[in-house]
């Protein structure tokens, strides 16, 4: 078990590296980089250009140098834990990136709660009130939400609070609290933002594992020991809790290593839509921009993040199911 | 529990001997897909989205035909009208009317405000004359379904309103429809054939080329998806022309998708290697290939088709949710997500929420799309969950 | 013994099952009497509705399968109880579930859960029918694990169902079943899952507890040869009525009824003629949706009478003093059922 843990552990590097030869590839890829298309925005606002100060910003952030030497320079601020600076914002992006890397694994952990929450009671209730009419009801919705784009509940659901409501519920914080520093005033404030957009980014995720949690536990209900537990007289309740809905919510588990991943990266558009201060509409920008250190910078903390829920994922199931457990010992 | 039954001895269900066991030769007899179908047939549901599937892929091989304007057509003077409504009666006569909307600029806010004049009726007609197209891109035409039939200005008839621009939205619609349905379908097909030529040679070869290929499908899994999409897509030069964009959205959208098919072919591989069916071909002298064309890929065929129909609403979300942020199809293509890009902003929403209606053409095709697939999968697999 | 008042009375039981496709007639009328100590045989081939007769008798049934007709009457005490009446769920059943009759069922490594220990899950059992608490409930369970023979029961209390061999975990299975003390234990098929060895020694062990925990025992299984080893009693059943019935010496010499007969005729045996093929029934069970009319047997039946045996159902009757066999050979029917 714990060999196992290392091996995985001792493989993130190697991970890692891959990764950032590949995030520095894509963000490369784009014809022409950063100043051709900042120089291109002042040319048609009419500014002149000092072709002094072009030069200086060159030779800073060495875009004359071939691929191998800009990524080098990168790697060796990485090693420094220094993620460089931003080319657009001329900050160094581990500022620009900071606060915003909490609140994008934040609401990545609040929309997993809710989905846990949510899912797996009303998978249990289904599976064991199989064809009630609550069951036809949960799987109506589960339908629906697997089939709405998060971006399109989000808008029919700003929507919805705009016009009979009148509030804009975008962000996560209230004005005063944007740029304040940290306090319980602004922690609650957030909490009173964040439900929704937790909701949203949850919904299609709770759908599914409501429905692979109530096709599991119908599969094993009708294991002989249920049977045998029904047999020494355990009453339905706790026998149902203890032993089929623990064996149905193992393989579950395993789903984590993918779900964790797709909230961190799923958040992206639904920041994008709600205006959330997250990493994600800010890859968005960078992007654009051709910001490539701030781009390639965030594309490797996605990677990281997803690197992570997979061994998240991965240490829960050796833990919760003794088979495995044994298996690696 | 213990209710009395009104026949102390009652009945166990006769069932006619002589039509079982026709029925029974006709199933032992049948080849795989007509078990498929016959067991996917009793699903209504599945069926009923099947239908609305084939609706959905009629507009795509026509759109021109189903739309009632020129897509790309605008008209300054007629943006933001909402949609008008359709009545199908006129008295108690079925004849199909729209009734016509009259615009006055606001003195105030200086914008158009659409009223609409019931007492004015624009009468809708099937197969009338509009804008010249061609189909398929060979005889040209000038019929669409339906329509006013008019060109005049007050005898439009907008049947999902107009964007910012004018544009007629329901027109747009059925191009978006045909791009967005195109390219779940194009992307998924790529998958396939990526997924089983590449999930095939690890499973059946095994060896070193198994272990490279896994761990590249390992690789691409611990991608982040939407952010490699997003900057991928975003080193597509801005000057490429639409359908190059198209194609390589779709490719960008297959070379990620692929890998879960990738490992369930390498796993059906694996296990049908061990299968009785193939030592006997291969005793029997078949040819590696034969053995692999015609014994194994045949045994997990329905599976992939139903893995497949379940992957392409995926897509469409993909490729809806890409063009939304403005980095997948760009215009002028229209797609569903092109056309929610109008609806990005909470003031359009709130002016014109008529613009979120491409959004409810997502959650129906996608709907669809996965009740077919959990239909197909069911029928395709009864032993399986 | 006859004489003692029986501990567990079935009267014309009767359990359906409703599905979509139609209702299946799973057990038809069936009744017997358990006595105290006495080992209670259920043969028949695999459908023929002998497990759902235990499942009844325990209220375990899973729908859409219920008990529609009968009584299941419980001796407690001296006062009897129709467990038929009780609700399935309710604490009255419960409490008798376990701890008045124990259920050993078929196959012990899917009857554990696989990730809980072993001891875990008898502990739970102990726990639920007596009052003690953890530790001393895990001193029982060591007990149990004694009695039945299991080395190092210490160590395999904390141990998995799937880390013990199959012999070992069907005797945990059964000293989880004894642990209670019942006056009665079910045993599904208890060494059907187990290699022949085994099997063997799992049988002894069986009878060596009934004899000294005075348990009554209903064994159930499509095994003649086991039955004859452990049974007191036989009932032979097919598609969900009774065939025959009668004590083991009598239905193992002189079978009555032709399905009995053809089965034991289908049994190896040392005397049997060395290179000539085993007598087989001929025919394979009817699909429950498609019962024959009258006796069920008759299609396969080989003393077959035309207009007799696919018109009425024959009642069980007494044959020959000790058994009784449900037979149109031996009790023309007059009334038409």
């Amino acid at each position: 078990m714990l060999r196992f843990i290392l091996q995985r552990l001792l493989l993130l590097p190697l991970l890692l590296f891959v990764f950032s030869v590949v995030v520095f590839l894509l963000v490369q890829a784009p014809p022409g980089d950063f100043l051709t298309s900042y120089l291109a925005t002042l040319a048609s606002s009419g500014s002149s250009v000092d072709q002094a100060q072009v030069d200086a910003l060159t030779k800073q952030f060495g875009l004359d140098q071939p691929f191998h030497v800009q990524y080098i320079r990168w790697m060796e601020g990485l090693g420094r834990g220094d993620l460089g600076l931003s080319l657009e914002y001329q900050r160094p992006n581990m500022e620009l990136i900071g606060e915003r890397l909490l609140l994008t694994v934040l609401l990545a952990l609040f929309a997993f709660v809710f989905t846990w929450v949510i899912a797996i009671p009303a998978g249990i209730y289904s599976a064991t009130h199989q064809n009630s009419i609550l069951d036809y009801v949960f799987t109506l919705l589960n339908y629906i939400g697997v089939a709405t784009p998060n971006f399109m509940l989000a808008l029919i659901l700003m929507w919805v609070a705009f016009s009979s409501f009148g509030v804009s519920v975008t962000g996560l914080f209230s004005r005063e609290y944007e740029q304040a520093p940290w306090s319980l005033a602004r922690f609650i404030d957030l909490l009173q933002h964040i439900w929704l957009p937790m909701i949203i980014l949850g919904i299609a995720g709770t759908a599914r594992l409501m429905r692979v949690m109530r096709a599991n536990l119908l599969d094993e209900l009708n294991k002989p020991y249920v049977v045998a537990a029904r047999a020494r007289g355990l009453s339905e309740w706790r026998l149902v809790l203890k032993y089929p809905v623990r064996l149905a919510i193992n393989p579950l588990v395993s789903t984590i290593g993918w779900y964790l991943p797709q909230l961190f990266s799923g958040s992206l558009i639904v920041a994008t839509v709600m205006n959330l201060p997250n990493i994600g509409p800010m890859l968005l920008r960078a992007l654009v921009q051709q910001d490539m250190y701030l781009a390639g910078s965030i594309l490797l903390i996605y990677c990281f993040l997803t690197i992570i829920g997979t061994l998240i994922s991965d240490i829960l199931l050796a833990w919760l199911d003794p088979r495995i457990r044994m298996e690696n010992a | 529990m213990r209710e009395p039954m009104a026949n102390a001895n009652p009945v166990v269900l006769p069932l006619d001997q002589v039509v079982k066991s026709v029925a029974e030769e006709r199933v032992s007899v049948a080849s795989n897909w007509k078990l498929v179908w016959w067991r996917f047939r009793k699903h209504h549901l599945a069926l009923f989205s099947a239908g609305v599937l084939i609706l959905f892929y009629l507009v795509v091989l026509v759109p021109d035909f189903f739309a009632t304007y020129d897509p790309e057509a605008t008209d300054a003077k007629l943006s933001f009208i909402p949609i008008q409504g359709i009545h199908l009666l006129d008295g108690a006569r079925i004849s199909p009317w729209a009734p016509a909307i009259v615009g006055k600029r606001n003195a105030v806010t200086l914008k158009m405000e659409w009223q609409v004049d019931a007492t004015k009726q624009v009468p809708l007609h099937l197969f009338v004359r509009g804008y010249p197209y061609k189909v398929l891109g060979i005889f040209e035409t000038d019929i669409h379904l339906f329509g006013s039939g008019s060109q005049d200005a007050d005898a439009k008839v907008f049947l999902l309103g107009t964007d910012r621009l004018g544009r007629d939205q329901w027109s747009r619609l059925m191009y978006g429809t045909r791009t967005s349905m195109t390219v779940g379908l194009v992307a998924v097909a790529l998958s396939v054939v990526l997924g089983v030529v590449l999930g095939g040679v690890s499973g059946y070869f095994g060896g070193w080329l198994d272990l490279i290929i896994q761990r590249l499908i390992e690789l691409l899994q611990s991608l982040p998806t939407i952010p490699i999409w997003l900057a991928m897509t975003a080193a597509l030069p801005q000057d490429w022309r639409p359908d190059q964009v198209f194609l390589a959205i779709t490719i960008i959208l297959a070379l990620v998708g692929w890998t879960t098919l990738g490992r369930e072919v390498r796993g059906r591989f694996l296990s049908l290697r061990e299968e009785d069916f193939v030592l006997a071909a291969e005793l029997a002298g078949c040819s590696r290939w034969r053995i692999i064309t015609r014994h194994m890929v045949p045994a997990f065929m329905s599976h992939i088709i139903a893995t497949s129909t379940l992957a392409i609403p995926v897509m469409i979300i993909n490729e809806t949710s890409l063009s939304f942020l403005g980095l997948g199809i760009r215009p002028p293509a229209i797609s569903w997500g092109v056309l929610l890009q109008e609806a990005q902003n909470l003031q359009t929403i709130a002016l014109a929420p008529w613009l979120l209606i491409p959004g409810l053409f997502v959650i129906l095709a996608v709907l669809a799309f996965n009740i077919v697939g959990d239909g197909l999968r069911d029928a395709a697999d009864p032993y399986g969950h | 013994m006859n004489h003692a008042t029986p501990l567990l009375s079935v009267h014309n039981l009767q359990v359906q099952f409703f599905m979509d496709e139609g209702i299946v007639q799973a057990v038809d009328g069936v009744s017997f009497d358990v006595f105290p100590r006495q080992v209670f045989g259920i043969v028949g081939e695999s459908g023929c509705g002998k497990s759902v007769t235990m499942k009844a008798i325990l209220q375990i049934l899973e729908p859409p399968g219920r008990i529609v007709k009968g009584e299941i009457l419980l001796n407690r005490n001296g006062s009897t109880i129709d467990l038929a009446k009780l609700n399935p769920n309710g604490k009255e059943m419960r409490d008798i579930r376990g701890a008045q009759i124990a259920l050993i069922p078929q196959e012990p490594m899917s009857s554990f859960s696989p990730v809980h220990t072993v001891g875990d899950q008898i502990i739970e059992a102990i726990r639920l029918h007596q009052p003690v608490h953890a530790r001393a409930a895990r001193q029982i369970a060591l007990e149990m694990f004694r009695d039945v023979g299991i080395p190092m029961p210490e160590q395999r209390l904390d141990e998995y169902a799937w880390q013990l061999s199959g012999g070992l975990r069907q005797r945990a299975m059964i000293a989880m079943a004894l642990s209670c003390h019942p006056r009665l234990l079910i045993a599904d098929e208890p060494t059907t899952a187990i290699d022949v060895t085994t099997q063997a020694q799992i049988l002894r062990l069986l009878r060596k507890l009934q004899e000294e925990h005075h348990t009554a025992i209903i064994f159930i299984t499509h095994d003649l040869g086991v039955i004859a080893q452990m049974a007191d009693y036989v009932q032979v059943m097919y598609l969900g009525l009774v065939m025959e019935e009668g004590p083991v010496d009598a239905i193992f010499h002189a079978p009555k009824h032709p399905y009995t007969q053809a089965l034991l005729r289908s049994i190896p045996s040392v005397h049997s003629t060395p290179r000539v093929n085993l007598p087989t029934i001929s025919g394979s069970i009817p699909h429950p949706f498609n019962r024959p009319s009258g006796c069920p047997f008759h299609p396969r039946c080989p003393q077959f009478i035309a207009g007799k045996c696919d018109k009425h159902i024959p009642p069980l009757r007494s044959v020959g003093g000790v058994q009784a066999a449900a037979c149109v050979l031996y009790h023309d029917v007059e009334v038409p059922r």
